[in-house]
Formats: C-alpha cells, sequence, structure tokens
C-alpha cells in the first residue's frame, strides 16, 4: 500500500489529472500576475505615488504600468529578441536562451522519466556532479583525437550519472530504502566528494590556490553551433535527441510500457508477471545517466572547467521543470525553454530596469504552485471540473458502489 | 422517522442519473434499494445525505418538506449512514471512534472519556450491538467494525439508517448476526434503507423492496417475490440464476500441490500443509470465509509468494524457480481477487490493460518497440467479444464500472491459450447480468479442457460453478465436499465446525481424494 501513495505516485497522480495545455497556459499567466504585483511593489517611483494615491490615483497606475511594462519588456529582450541589437547580436538573448534550456530540458526529462515509474527522483544535483566530473575527468585526463574525445567524455558522463542513480534505485529494489532519502544523501556524498577532488593535484588546476579544475582539452568540449561569438553548444542537440529519445522510449518501447505500469500501479506490475524490483534499478540508470549529460553539458560545452557549483542549482531546477512538463518529454522541452528564457532574460531585466532578480524565481516558483494545485486555477478562471464532483464529494459517493 | 422523496430528478449534463423517483420508507420499516451499478442508487443517496442537490423534486421527513445543504444537516434530520467502505479512525479506541466530531467534554477543552464510554455502552447494551469500547479499531474483524460504523451513526440520534453493501465483507455467520441487528433496530423503530445486491439477502430481510434500474424506480417487490423474478426486474430481462453446465470431463493432472505451507513475516503461520490437484477440464472451488489462507494460496500459485515449504507444479513442471512472468507464460490465466489494484491499471487505457501481460510478446510488441496498430485492433475485437461499455479502447479503465473492470481482466487473461486459469472472487461487487456472463466464460473456458482454480467467498457462486470443493479455515483444508452438498454443511466448515456426517472428508484423505 505504502508504495502506491508514496510521493512520488501522488504527484503523477496530480500531473495525469489536469487537462495539460490550458492549466499550464492559465498557470503561466497568473504566475506573471503575481509577478508584476510584485514589480510594482519593489518599484521606488510607484511606491512614492502610491503615498499620494488619494490626491492623484492616476500617478500610482501610470509608474506601476510603466515599470511593469519594462520590467517584461526586458525580460522579452533578454531572452528572444532585442530590437537594439545588429548582426550576428540579434541572435544572442535567443542563443542565451537556448544555452540555459539546455541542462534544464535534460534534467527534466531525468526527473520526468523517472516520475513516470513512480519514482521521485530528488538526486539530479548529485548525478549530474558525478556526470561532471567523470566527463570532466576523461576530458582534461587524456588527450584523446577529435570526435573520439568527446564522445569518450560523454559516455563517461552517462556513467557516472547513471551510476549514481543506479545505487538508489538499486537500494530501493533490494532493501526498500525511499529514494527520496537516499538521492538526496547522496547530493551530499557527491558535493563533498567534489569539493575534495578540487583541492587534489593533478584535478585541480595547475598553479591556481582555487577551487576550480584544469581545463577540459578541445578535442572534448562540445562545439559552439552558432559561430564563435555566440555560445550555444551542441549539448542543445544532445537534449533534444534525449528528448525523442525518452518520447519513445516511454510512449512506444516494451520497457517504457513495464516501467510506466510500475509507475501507475506496482502491484498490477507485479501481478502482470514485470519484475518491479529490476523496473526501478533500470529507470534510475535512465534517469541518472540523463543527469550525467546535464553534467556533461556544463563542463565540457558551457563551462570547460569543474568548480564547487558547477550544478548552480540545475539539479533542483531539474524537478520544477519536470513539473511544469508533466513528466513527459515534450513537456520538458518546452519547460525547459520557458524556464532557459526567464534565465537569459532576468540578467538584462536586473542590469536594464532595476527589478530585483528574485521576481523572476518567484515567478517560475508560483508556476508550478499553480500548476500543483489545479483546482485554484479552475476556481480563478471557473472553469468546469475535469470529471466527476469536486474532489471531496467524490471521494465521498466512492462509499456508495454507485 | 418516515422518509418521503417525491419525483427527485437529478442530471448529470445529458445523463439523467435519477429520473422521478418516488420512495417511501415506513417509520420501522425495512426498505430494501435493489438495483445494478451504475443504476443511480448511490445518487439518489448522497442526495439524501445532503451530498447533491436534487434537479428537482423533494425530500420530506416525517410528512414535512426538508432541504438539505450538506451531511451536516442530514445528520442533525436524523440521518444516518453506513458506508460501504468504513470511516474509522483505526487507531483509535471503539470509544474514540463513536465520540469523534461530537466529544463530550469536561472543563474547558478535556475530553470526557467516562461519558463517552458510558453513552456507548448504554446505546451497544439498547441494540445488542457488542463491541469492546476499550478496543482498538484496528485489531477488531470486519463485522466488528460494522457495528461500530452502526453505533457511530446511532450515537447521533439517527432515526433513519442507510447501510450500503452492509454484507459484502461478512462472512455467513456475521450477516446472521447484522441481520439480527437490524431486526432489533426496525423493532425500535428506526427505519432502514438497506442498499444490496444478494438478492437472497434482500427477499430474507427486507419488509420492502424498491427495484431502480438506470435511474428510474420500475417497480416494488414484496419479500415474497422470487428470485428470478427480482433479478428480472432488475436487469430488464430474464436472467438464469442458475448456471448452465454439463458434467465435468477430468483429463489429465494439471496443478498439483503438495505439503504447501505459507508463513507471514510475523510468523504467523498462512496456509498449512495443503495438498491438491485438479484435472484439466474440471472447475476446482476453494470456499471459505475472506482471511482464510485462499489469497495467499492464490498468490504462492502465480509465484507473487515463494512457498515456505511445499511445491507446486502445472503440467508437471515445478514451478519453484519461476517468476511470476515465466509461470504466467507456462499458460496460467490468473484473475486477482482486488482488480483495481492486482488486475488493473486505472489510469490506462483499455487497451493497455488488455496487453498488460502480453505486451512484450508477438504479435504486439517486435524488437522493444509496441505494435500500437495491433494493439489497438486487438482491443477493438476483445471489446466487442466480451461486451465491455463503454466500447472506447483508449478510455481510462479506472472509469469502467466494476463489472466492465472485470470483464477487461478476463478478456485478457482468456485471450490466450490457458492450461490453468486461477480466478479469484470472480464476481465481487458485480451486478447480476455481468455475473451470469462471468460464470458462462469460466464453464466455457472449463470446456475447453483448461483446469480451473476458483477461489470464492459466495456459497452460490461455489456451489453453482464448482466440480469438486474443498472448504479452507485458518489456513487448512476444512474438508472436501462433494458437488451438490446442502449450503449449510458448507457454511459450517467455513465458520470452522467440522460437521459429523461423511459429507466432509477430514482433511487427511483430501490428497486421496483430490487425486481420485
Amino acid at each position: 500500500m505504502s508504495g502506491r501513495t508514496g510521493p512520488g505516485r501522488r504527484v503523477l497522480d496530480a500531473l495525469v489529472r489536469a487537462d495539460s495545455v490550458v492549466m499550464t497556459s492559465l498557470s503561466l499567466l497568473c504566475a506573471l500576475a503575481v509577478g508584476a504585483v510584485l514589480i510594482v511593489l519593489a518599484d521606488q517611483p510607484t511606491r512614492t505615488a502610491m503615498g499620494y494615491f488619494l490626491s492623484s490615483p492616476g500617478d500610482t497606475f501610470t509608474l506601476g504600468w510603466h515599470a511593469v511594462w519594462s520590467g517584461y519588456a526586458a525580460l522579452f529582450e533578454g531572452a528572444v529578441f532585442n530590437p537594439g541589437n545588429s548582426g550576428m547580436a540579434v541572435f544572442e538573448p535567443l542563443s542565451n536562451t537556448l544555452l540555459n534550456a539546455t541542462p534544464l530540458i535534460l534534467g527534466g526529462l531525468a526527473v520526468g522519466t523517472a516520475f513516470r515509474a513512480g519514482l521521485f527522483n530528488i538526486g539530479v544535483q548529485g548525478q549530474l556532479i558525478m556526470g561532471a566530473i567523470c566527463a570532466g575527468y576523461v576530458g582534461f585526463a587524456f588527450r584523446l583525437p577529435p570526435v573520439v574525445g568527446l564522445l569518450a567524455a560523454l559516455l563517461a558522463g552517462v556513467a557516472g550519472g547513471a551510476v549514481w542513480g543506479g545505487i538508489a534505485g538499486w537500494l530501493r529494489a533490494r532493501t526498500g530504502a525511499h529514494e527520496v532519502i537516499s538521492t538526496i544523501m547522496m547530493n551530499y556524498l557527491a558535493l563533498y566528494l567534489l569539493s575534495y577532488l578540487l583541492g587534489v593535484p593533478g584535478f585541480q588546476a595547475p598553479g591556481s590556490n582555487q577551487a576550480i579544475s584544469r581545463e577540459v582539452s578541445d578535442t572534448a568540449r562540445l562545439p559552439q553551433i552558432l559561430g564563435p561569438d555566440l555560445r550555444l553548444h551542441a549539448g542543445l542537440v544532445i537534449a533534444i535527441l534525449a528528448a525523442v529519445a525518452c518520447w519513445w522510449l516511454l510512449s512506444r518501447s516494451t520497457l517504457g510500457f513495464s516501467l510506466r505500469t510500475i509507475g501507475a500501479n506496482p502491484s498490477a506490475a507485479r501481478t502482470a508477471g514485470m519484475n518491479v524490483e529490476r523496473g526501478y534499478v533500470t529507470v534510475m540508470l535512465i534517469s541518472g545517466g540523463l543527469a550525467g549529460l546535464v553534467g556533461c553539458s556544463q563542463v565540457l560545452g558551457t563551462n570547460h572547467a569543474l568548480t564547487g557549483d558547477i550544478d548552480a542549482g540545475l539539479g533542483f531546477q531539474a524537478i520544477t521543470v519536470a513539473l511544469l512538463g508533466r513528466a513527459s518529454a515534450g513537456g520538458a522541452v518546452l519547460a525547459g525553454l520557458l524556464f532557459g528564457a526567464f534565465g537569459a532574460g532576468d540578467v538584462v531585466m536586473v542590469a536594464n530596469t532595476g527589478v530585483p532578480a528574485d521576481v523572476v524565481s518567484v515567478i517560475e516558483a508560483v508556476v508550478v504552485l499553480f500548476i500543483a494545485a489545479p483546482a485554484l486555477i479552475r476556481s480563478i478562471f471557473r472553469l468546469p471540473e475535469s470529471r466527476g464532483g469536486a474532489a471531496g464529494v467524490g471521494q465521498f459517493a466512492k462509499g456508495w458502489n454507485g | 422517522m418516515k422518509l418521503e422523496l417525491r419525483t427527485i430528478t437529478k442530471r448529470f449534463g445529458s445523463v439523467t442519473a435519477n429520473d422521478r423517483i418516488d420512495l417511501v420508507v415506513e417509520p420501522g420499516e425495512i426498505h430494501a434499494l435493489l438495483g445494478e451499478n451504475g443504476a443511480g442508487k448511490s445518487t439518489l443517496m448522497n442526495i439524501l445525505y445532503g451530498l447533491h442537490r436534487p434537479d428537482e423534486g423533494q425530500i420530506l421527513i416525517d410528512d414535512a418538506p426538508v432541504s438539505f445543504g450538506g451531511p451536516g444537516d442530514a445528520k442533525a434530520a436524523g440521518i444516518g449512514m453506513v458506508h460501504q467502505h468504513f470511516m474509522l479512525v483505526p487507531v483509535f479506541t471503539v470509544t474514540e471512534n463513536v465520540m469523534l466530531g461530537h466529544e463530550p467534554t469536561k472543563g474547558l477543552a478535556f475530553l470526557d472519556r467516562r461519558r463517552a464510554r458510558r453513552r456507548v455502552t448504554e446505546i451497544s447494551h439498547r441494540f445488542g450491538l457488542e463491541v469492546p469500547p476499550d478496543a482498538v479499531v484496528a485489531d477488531l474483524s470486519v463485522g466488528v467494525r460494522q457495528r461500530v460504523e452502526i453505533l457511530k451513526a446511532l450515537s447521533h440520534d439517527a432515526r433513519l439508517l442507510v447501510l450500503d453493501e452492509p454484507t459484502a465483507v461478512l462472512s455467513p455467520q456475521e450477516t446472521e448476526q447484522l441481520i439480527n441487528v437490524i431486526r432489533t433496530l426496525r423493532d425500535a423503530g428506526t427505519s432502514i434503507v438497506f442498499i444490496s445486491h444478494k438478492l437472497r439477502e434482500v427477499c430474507r430481510i427486507a419488509d420492502r423492496i424498491t427495484v431502480i434500474r438506470r435511474g428510474a424506480v420500475v417497480g416494488t417487490a414484496d419479500p415474497s417475490a422470487s428470485e428470478g423474478e427480482l433479478a428480472s426486474m432488475m436487469v430488464g430481462r430474464p436472467v438464469r440464476l442458475t448456471v448452465d453446465k454439463v458434467p465435468a470431463e477430468p483429463g489429465e493432472v494439471v496443478l498439483d500441490v503438495r505439503g504447501l505451507s505459507l508463513v507471514g513475516d510475523d510468523g504467523v503461520v498462512l496456509v498449512d500443509d495443503l495438498t491438491f490437484s485438479v484435472r484439466g477440464g474440471e472447475i476446482f472451488a476453494i470456499a471459505g470465509v475472506q482471511g482464510n489462507g485462499q489469497t495467499e494460496v492464490t498468490e504462492a500459485l502465480v509465484g507473487l509468494v515463494k512457498p515456505t515449504t511445499g511445491s507446486i507444479s502445472v503440467a508437471g513442471r515445478d514451478l519453484g524457480p519461476l517468476s511470476t512472468g515465466e509461470i504466467l507464460d507456462l499458460g496460467v490465466g490468473y484473475v486477482p481477487e482486488d482488480r483495481l489494484r492486482d488486475g488493473l491499471v486505472g489510469d490506462f487505457s483499455v487497451a493497455e490493460n488488455l496487453v498488460l501481460d502480453l505486451y512484450d510478446k508477438p504479435p504486439f510488441a517486435r524488437s522493444g518497440a509496441l505494435d500500437l496498430a495491433r494493439i489497438e485492433a486487438d482491443a477493438t475485437a476483445r471489446v466487442r467479444e466480451f461486451d465491455i461499455r463503454p466500447p472506447e479502447t483508449t478510455r481510462a479503465a479506472g472509469t469502467l464500472s466494476g463489472g466492465n473492470q472485470q470483464k477487461i481482466v478476463l478478456a485478457r487473461e482468456l485471450s490466450r491459450p490457458l492450461k490453468l486459469l486461477i480466478i479469484a472472487q470472480p464476481t465481487r461487487g458485480l451486478d447480476v447480468g455481468s455475473m451470469e456472463f462471468v460464470h458462462r466464460r469460466i464453464v466455457a473456458e472449463r470446456d475447453r479442457g483448461t483446469a480451473v482454480v476458483l477461489v470464492s467467498t459466495e456459497l452460490d457462486e461455489v456451489l453453482g460453478l464448482a466440480d469438486r470443493m474443498v472448504v479452507m479455515y485458518r489456513g487448512r483444508i476444512a474438508g472436501e465436499v462433494p458437488a451438490g452438498a446442502p449450503a449449510e454443511r458448507i457454511g459450517l466448515l467455513m465458520a470452522g465446525s467440522a460437521p459429523d456426517d461423511q459429507a466432509a472428508v477430514p482433511p487427511g484423505d483430501v490428497a486421496s481424494a483430490g487425486v481420485r
């Protein structure tokens, strides 16, 4: 019974129930509205105008509107298109958006795939760190020819993440240790292993007394795909391929069918002759491997060297992306792009308008909050229930054999 | 209390769940509400309990119109409900559960347990509802828990008690006790609405019977009406209550169980030294009250639990080292007793559920990829063959009625060549129409030469289907009974008292009797 009502299962339920596209768009709209309120409250001129609201209410609205408009306009300019740019710089906002989106898509796929098998993988952080350590090590320790060097580093990264995730899956299958606990603990292990390694000679950049690793050699780097001026690298291609692979796995393959069955109802899966324990290990290997690719994208593409904050919060943002994307592959791509755009626009918005960076974090959080509470969105927009009566009544009516 | 429902109509969108329903429950009357699943009984009772508002019609209590905004109003008006799934807090004592929601207090905020306990004892004596007031609910048997539920309703001064499928979870003995309690309550002036699909019970206990079909009252009947009449009223066409079958033609031994014992994690012996064999072309029934080891036996037969000692073989192949998947591949079909938990994935479509244990085999899969077109085509064919309604293969299985869910499980398990079919509680929660269908399919499978192991707590079902039967009691075979033995004798074996006559073979001889 505990397997059916665990957090993974409950989150999965909530995700499957809501009608995704409409609900997600409305949640986003609500989150932007909440963000607008915060921008108004944070804006000094508007606050001053509020001081004399009664004598001249128009000022408050004009200034508030201006603050919100310029804030969101800057967000758009930073993330999508800036009319002030020319030449290749026109593509800079999009490049930044896609660059940010790459690890988020991969991380979202990692969390989402595990969700589908009923496991809540909180350990993307640890798995991506292990992936980055392995990929980075292969990348700077061996001098390999082009292509081979990159493939070897990628393989090492995937393996590092897969093993780290697989251990949590194996613990769950073998001993029943809950993956939420074990992956959190393994996050710490990976984090401290990384800070230890960053002080070890041979791993640490030579001649540096800072916690930074040696640089990945040229042959192991993910090539930039929009020319040398834009930072976007081939990690995006890997992310898209991974998304297609995940989609195929979950909706078209026999393995995916058994994983989904295990996630939706482990008792029925067992009764139908599926090996639930093996499924747990398999999906955690896959999930960890995808998280390892996040590490690859960061250390082979974006940064070229390991630092203590290689994770940069990606491990936990991946959970948000998976939730927003409703644990589907396509959803992870769209949610990754959205959050990637937020991340890129955020920088410009702060620089140009003085709107605090926290606003974007709040918007991201509020989107997911609304998605997790579909009843709230339904009542705001007066949408009908997706099926049956209100949840409470539906629950009650079950007692009545119907 | 006199309850009158007048032309109650309730629509959900285009669906009319209740269509001008009239119902009168006289004071001190046991009124049975009979109807198939989905006939509208639940909607009607939810209206009565204030959970839904009727679109038309009114509710009268003692000839005065009332209007309920919620269950609180209904309770205050003297309506009590005992739900099919108990609403008790397992870790609380009986007293605590009964006083929950209207706790007597002393001083500012201290619970007055003594007063609550006194009240529990007083009500339980008045109505002959024996309960241990200080026992923790989790430790009580199902029958006693139900009494606690009734007590809870009575402690709110309920003058009309609604019982929803109250006997579904009870043993024959517990059912007897419940019937006595209900009669005592009636004699004390309480009105009773008794919802059930068990015709025999309804005829025994009810003073009046109202039959509902497709949201409308199709008629009222006297308890003297025959079961056949009631069944055809309920279903809307003549129904055969007995199972048509020719005598079995047993073939080779397919299933051979020797000295099977299962010990639970806590050291409790669940199954104790069971030996029996089943031949192809016969239905071997294991009767018994729920919880006497039958569930564990079926789980052991398909490898979901490993025997502590003993051996099981199917067609000469020892199951010991095999996984559940491998056992199913030998040609073993399994219909688990809890279909929503073990037999189906509620969120999956009908089509996906129809291949739940075949998804990775040809023709549904090729080198690791699902053949969605084949799965869909197969599903369409099965839905037609088994008359699964609504006939939509993409619909989530969890939204179908119990009978149609069971048809999905049956359709899946019977869609491949079987040597052995293990089927547990095949008609639990099903209406008469589906029941008839399921029974016919089981007999048809037997006639194809499949060995069938039927586990059921329903006496009628066992008597109607079995070619041979044993009764399990406390993990042991209490006796083997020949087909056609009187129901009372089996009832006694189920209750654990071995009768003196020769109808029952002593446990030691079951093995020889089984091989014949």
